[in-house]
């Protein structure tokens, strides 16, 4: 008779700086899939967890900034590819957090692949459609850009726990900024398994970093950081005093706020390109031409 | 060059012997020195000109102006005639007015020199072009002869052209020597010299960078002017081309202690013109130049405008060129 | 021989007094609100407005309590239906028709902006009135347009917007925030600020005068209490806001929860870098312009100077030969440099900073210049000496006043041009042209003027990074804040 095989389980932990750290407080969480099923304990990440992460993505951002946009789109693309290698577990992932059938799950993955695959192509595009030169009444060369805004807190849908998940973080990071991003409380482990994704995809440590905890808990830290530059708070989609509070609470250094919906979206929707633009300063250079 | 240490007697010029010492220190001297932007340039010079010089100030400046005034006549048809008419103009602007001061000098042509002389005396200089005016294309020993005439007729002044060509072809050190000459031939028996006012056609030398790096280099050689244009090339004097020359000055005196005189010529015709340029003397300089040692105006039609201006502030009402003789 | 520098005694060329006549505006005793196309009385509290370089009273002006905030609103919104189903091209000839009548009225404006303010006429002459009427222009142009601004097929206006704006540039700031609004089709009821609302007022007389149809354009005068009442309505789809980051901060918190969008123009401590390499003299001009301008009572203005250490000493030297030469006085004076501080709290504010300065060990120095006996002043000051640790190098002063600091390497300039929770503007001084494009690129601040300072011009964005605030106005990303996505 042959002895059954002890399963090897798995930590699920918060990714920070590039790295897998356990939760500075030592929480975790139990987290069971659409059936209630316990499914594993996840990190449940503390107002230190966001002080470090927002150290990381601070540190990140001159370097994740500074690069080409040309290499940040290639980067986005890697995303994408080293997602699609690894399309059954995100496929059991979503179906285990969402419910619903494979088939269903397979789309929302497929959603979010592409989605990533869009957003990569924007990279070298977006200062082309949101940038450009002002005719001014004058001898100046007279130009404007668009550039990352710089640490942008993301508060991650509840439901859409990898394509809402992927429609908020790519179109942050795409264009430059790094971000702190909380997933979906009851349906986080497509975001770890995300982070494993881009731990092996060329993003450099820092500038994404998921922590898995509740948006109500982490995100008047994140609203309330002096040195985070913006805010998504969609992730409280449809509590309103929630938002409203986030949103007070991120005027301390004039936050740019994304507001959060009545209701969370549709997410297979084609995204408008304030997606990025929230996220974005216009900056404005004027030089003499002379000679 | 050691031509220049002997002519000049300042301890603040010597520190400057090794920048002309060669081709190659004279060009990294001229070229470290600070840019110009054409548009802050122009954008300043035009703020300046946006002064409203009114009632006493502007009495005060119209005789400036016309104290300051070198009244020329440059052309092939001058005749004795012509340049003895200028040169009593010279002496009585208004003749209906002695209260109203005497033009600074009379310029003409080297060869015209004792005509005005006769007249003018010693009450009015004598200003002469020389160095193969306005080209300065010839030999350096035919531009020398050319000054040397000149000084010998009794010219106060000699107003020489440097050699665009070179200084454009970045021969710096040519130019630089060929004003050392010319500062020579100024000399006078008596051991004094004619006052050198070295031309650069700025329109000619097109940037203001070039303008900085001819002001620079004519001053180091000597110069006791430096002057803008020969009337013969457009643009001639501009306020902002003037304005960078000013600098220089400016400049020169606080690195040097010498101070140097600036001629704006060609192209200022109106009353108006020239108070936006006392004006920039004013705020550039400061009232040091403001006077004709140090600041002159090469026109000829600007005077008649001054005098009607003159006369405008006067009587309070607006005069006609009929009440201004034409010479 | 060569002639030395020895003065030559020469009388100084003293500008005799050049005053532009004020006979051409006719100020009132008293003024009431604009609502609906009609001056109305106002059931606050009047209040005085005063020529800050005299003291004397101007006018009374009435103050706009909730209820005429509420009637102004209201006003707003009943003519927002015409106003936004109007065709873009009738609304641009209205626009157009504005432009035209603030060129033909400009020597007016320019001479009650000068007298309300104290800002000297040769700047409300040469700048603010020109550039308000470029905005009209700009903004007229856009109006039938729209689709063509990136913000996707058929824009559509936000609604009602209710605009507050400073003291430092009343005329400027009013078209700044009305020609955007109007070209969207939204309707506005701004108001001024309380120690220069007449040109305002004067500019309602020319919405008359263009028969913009009424409640288009209201205006409520009154202090912080009529601004807050203003922007807290219920029906107010857009808040457009330019003054101090507190004040900005206070309405980011106003709006939380709501669908109202803001664009908020805060303050600024703008560093203006000068490396050794820089065009001297046009950088002293940059560096004067910059901090001088306007008494310095502008968001953007270059406040902190940063000199490269190996030309400090030589360009602090032309600075200060410079400064000698500003004049200060009788802001109608065509003469006038620098005029009077807007009011008796700025100018208190500016001392106790300045004061702060050389507590804290930093050098202050002023040309000799007389001021006049009555009315606001402060002299044209500048401080050396000044650290980052320094008040006066971190607070936004807001008047004449220049704190100097040196850096010795561009990384070293760029970390001390961000270090800052402002990101307004920013000025680089230097002749490389790569070097140019790397402060530009490395500079937190939403306007990098580079050999330049303090230019502004309609189709250039405008707005700030970080707590200057956010939202940009001017240009085509300007108009983004006054549209929605069309369906």
């Amino acid at each position: 008779m042959a002895a059954s095989r002890l399963e090897v389980r798995k930590t699920y932990k918060l990714y920070i700086g590039g790295a897998f750290p356990r939760s500075e407080s030592g929480h975790s969480y139990e987290v069971h899939d659409s059936k209630g099923k316990f499914v594993a304990n996840a990190a449940k990440a503390s107002r230190k967890d966001v002080r470090d992460a927002v150290v990381a993505a601070r540190k990140a951002f001159p370097g994740w900034a500074g690069r080409t946009a040309y290499n940040r789109g290639q980067i986005l693309y890697r995303i994408a590819e080293v997602m699609e290698d690894r399309r059954p577990q995100f496929v059991q992932a979503v179906q285990q957090s969402e419910g619903g059938s494979a088939a269903q799950a397979g789309r929302q993955v497929d959603e979010a692949i592409d989605r990533l695959v869009w957003y990569a192509g924007w990279a070298d595009k977006l200062a082309q459609v949101a940038g450009n030169a002002n005719p001014v009444a004058g001898p100046f060369f007279n130009h404007s850009a668009p550039e990352p805004t710089g640490v942008v807190g993301v508060l991650a849908p509840q439901s859409s726990s990898l394509l809402g998940l992927v429609s908020v973080v790519a179109p942050v990071v795409v264009t430059g900024n790094t971000t702190v991003v909380v997933s979906s409380y009851s349906r986080p482990l497509p975001a770890v398994t995300f982070a494993e994704v881009l731990a092996t995809s060329d993003v450099p440590g820092g500038v994404v970093n998921l922590l898995t905890g509740d948006a109500a808990t982490l995100g008047p830290w994140l609203a309330a950081h002096m040195d985070v530059n913006a805010i998504d708070v969609t992730g409280v989609a449809g509590d309103l005093d929630t938002a409203t509070a986030l949103e007070v609470a991120a005027a301390d250094n004039l936050k740019r706020v994304r507001r959060a919906p009545a209701a969370e979206p549709d997410w297979t929707a084609v995204p408008a390109l304030t997606t990025m633009t929230d996220f974005l300063e216009t900056k404005t250079v004027w030089h003499p031409i002379g000679v | 060059m050691s031509a220049t240490a002997s002519t000049q007697s300042s301890e603040g010029l010597g520190a400057y012997a090794d920048v002309t010492a060669s081709e190659a220190s004279l060009r990294r001297f001229l070229h470290g020195l600070p840019g110009v932007d054409q548009v802050g340039a122009e954008a300043r010079a035009a703020a300046l000109g946006t002064r409203s010089i009114k009632t006493t100030a502007k009495a005060y400046a119209l005789d400036l102006a016309i104290s300051m005034v070198d009244l020329t006549t440059l052309e092939g048809q001058d005749t004795p005639g012509k340049v003895r008419a200028l040169a009593n103009k010279a002496l009585r602007p208004d003749p209906s007015d002695p209260s109203c001061p005497s033009a600074a000098a009379v310029c003409v042509y080297g060869d015209l020199v004792g005509d005005v002389k006769e007249i003018v005396g010693d009450r009015v200089n004598v200003a002469a072009v020389a160095t193969a005016f306005p080209s300065g294309r010839a030999a350096l020993d035919v531009k020398l002869a050319d000054t040397r005439d000149a000084v010998e007729a009794g010219a106060d002044e000699i107003d020489m052209v440097i050699d665009r060509g070179a200084f454009l072809a970045g021969h710096y050190l040519q130019v630089f020597e060929e004003i050392v000459a010319v500062k020579e031939a100024c000399r006078r028996p008596d051991g004094s010299h004619a006052h050198l006012k070295v031309i650069f056609e700025t329109g000619e030398l097109q940037t203001y960078d070039n303008v900085r790096r001819a002001s620079w280099l004519a001053m180091l050689a000597g110069s006791d002017f430096i002057k803008t244009s020969t009337g013969k090339v457009q643009p001639a004097a501009t306020l902002p081309v003037t304005l960078v020359m000013l600098e220089a000055v400016r400049d020169f005196r606080e690195a040097t202690g010498v101070q140097i005189g600036v001629k704006p010529a060609g192209g200022i015709r109106t009353a108006k013109d020239a108070i936006k340029y006392l004006v920039m003397v004013n705020e550039i300089t400061g009232p040091d130049w403001l006077t004709p040692d140090w600041f002159r105006f090469g026109a000829s039609t600007l005077l008649n405008d001054l005098l009607m201006q003159r006369t405008k502030m006067a009587t309070g009402r607006y005069s006609g060129p009929d009440y201004f003789t034409l010479d | 021989m060569v002639s030395t520098g020895t003065t030559t005694g020469s009388p100084i060329f003293d500008y005799a007094p050049a005053p532009e006549s004020r006979a051409i505006v006719d100020i009132k005793p008293s003024y009431g609100l604009f609502i609906d196309g009609e001056f109305v009385d106002g059931h606050g509290h009047s209040f005085k407005t005063i020529n800050p370089a005299t003291e004397e009273t101007l006018a009374e002006v009435a103050e706009a309590d909730e209820a005429d905030v509420d009637r102004a609103v209201k006003a707003a919104r009943r003519a927002f239906r015409g106003w936004s189903r109007m065709p873009g091209k009738e609304r641009a000839k209205y626009l157009y028709r504005i432009a035209r009548i603030i060129q033909e009225r400009s020597r007016e404006l320019a001479v009650l902006e000068s007298i309300d303010n104290g800002k000297p006429i040769k700047e409300s002459r040469d700048v603010d009135v020109p550039i308000m009427a470029a905005h009209f222009f700009y903004h007229a142009g856009w109006a039938d347009k729209l689709e063509y601004a990136g913000l996707g097929p058929n824009p559509q206006p936000l609604g009602v917007a209710a605009q507050v704006i400073p003291w430092n540039f009343p005329l400027l700031m009013l078209a700044w925030k009305i020609a955007p609004a109007l070209a969207c089709g939204n309707t506005v009821v701004l108001k001024p600020a309380e120690t220069t609302p007449l040109t305002a007022l004067l500019f309602a007389e020319i919405c008359q005068q263009a028969d913009l149809p009424p409640g288009v354009v209201n205006f409520v005068t009154g202090a912080g209490d009529t601004g807050q009442t203003l922007v807290s309505h219920p029906d107010v789809d857009k808040v457009a806001f330019t003054g101090s980051t507190a004040v900005g901060k206070a309405i980011a918190r106003s709006i939380a929860g709501t669908d109202k969008k803001a664009t908020l123009e805060l303050g600024g401590k703008a560093a203006n870098i000068v490396f050794d390499d820089a065009p001297i003299d046009q950088a002293i001009e940059g560096i004067v312009s910059g901090i001088f301008f306007n008494q310095g009572h502008v968001c953007c203005a270059g406040s902190r100077l940063l000199l490269q250490e190996s030309i400090a000493e030589e360009a602090m030297a032309k600075l200060k030969r410079r400064m000698s030469t500003l004049r200060v006085g009788d802001p109608l004076d065509k003469n006038t440099d620098i005029g009077a501080i807007n009011s008796a709290a700025q100018l208190a504010r500016i001392r106790a900073l300045a004061e702060i300065g050389e507590d804290e060990g930093a050098e202050r120095w002023s040309p000799p210049c007389e001021l006049p006996s009555s009315g606001y002043w402060f002299p044209p000051t500048v401080f050396t000496g000044v650290s980052q640790a320094h008040r006066i190098a971190r607070e936004e002063i807001f008047g004449p006043v220049l704190s100097v600091l040196t850096f010795r390497t561009p990384a070293e300039a760029v970390e001390k041009a961000n270090n800052t929770p402002y990101g307004l503007s920013a000025g680089v001084w230097t002749d490389k042209g790569s070097r140019i494009l790397f402060m530009a690129d490395k500079l937190r601040a939403g306007v990098v003027w580079a050999n330049t300072f303090n230019k502004f011009d309609p189709a250039s964005p405008f707005g700030g990074y970080k707590e200057s605030g956010y939202g940009r106005e001017g240009g085509r990303q300007g108009l983004a804040g006054y549209l929605k996505a069309g369906a």
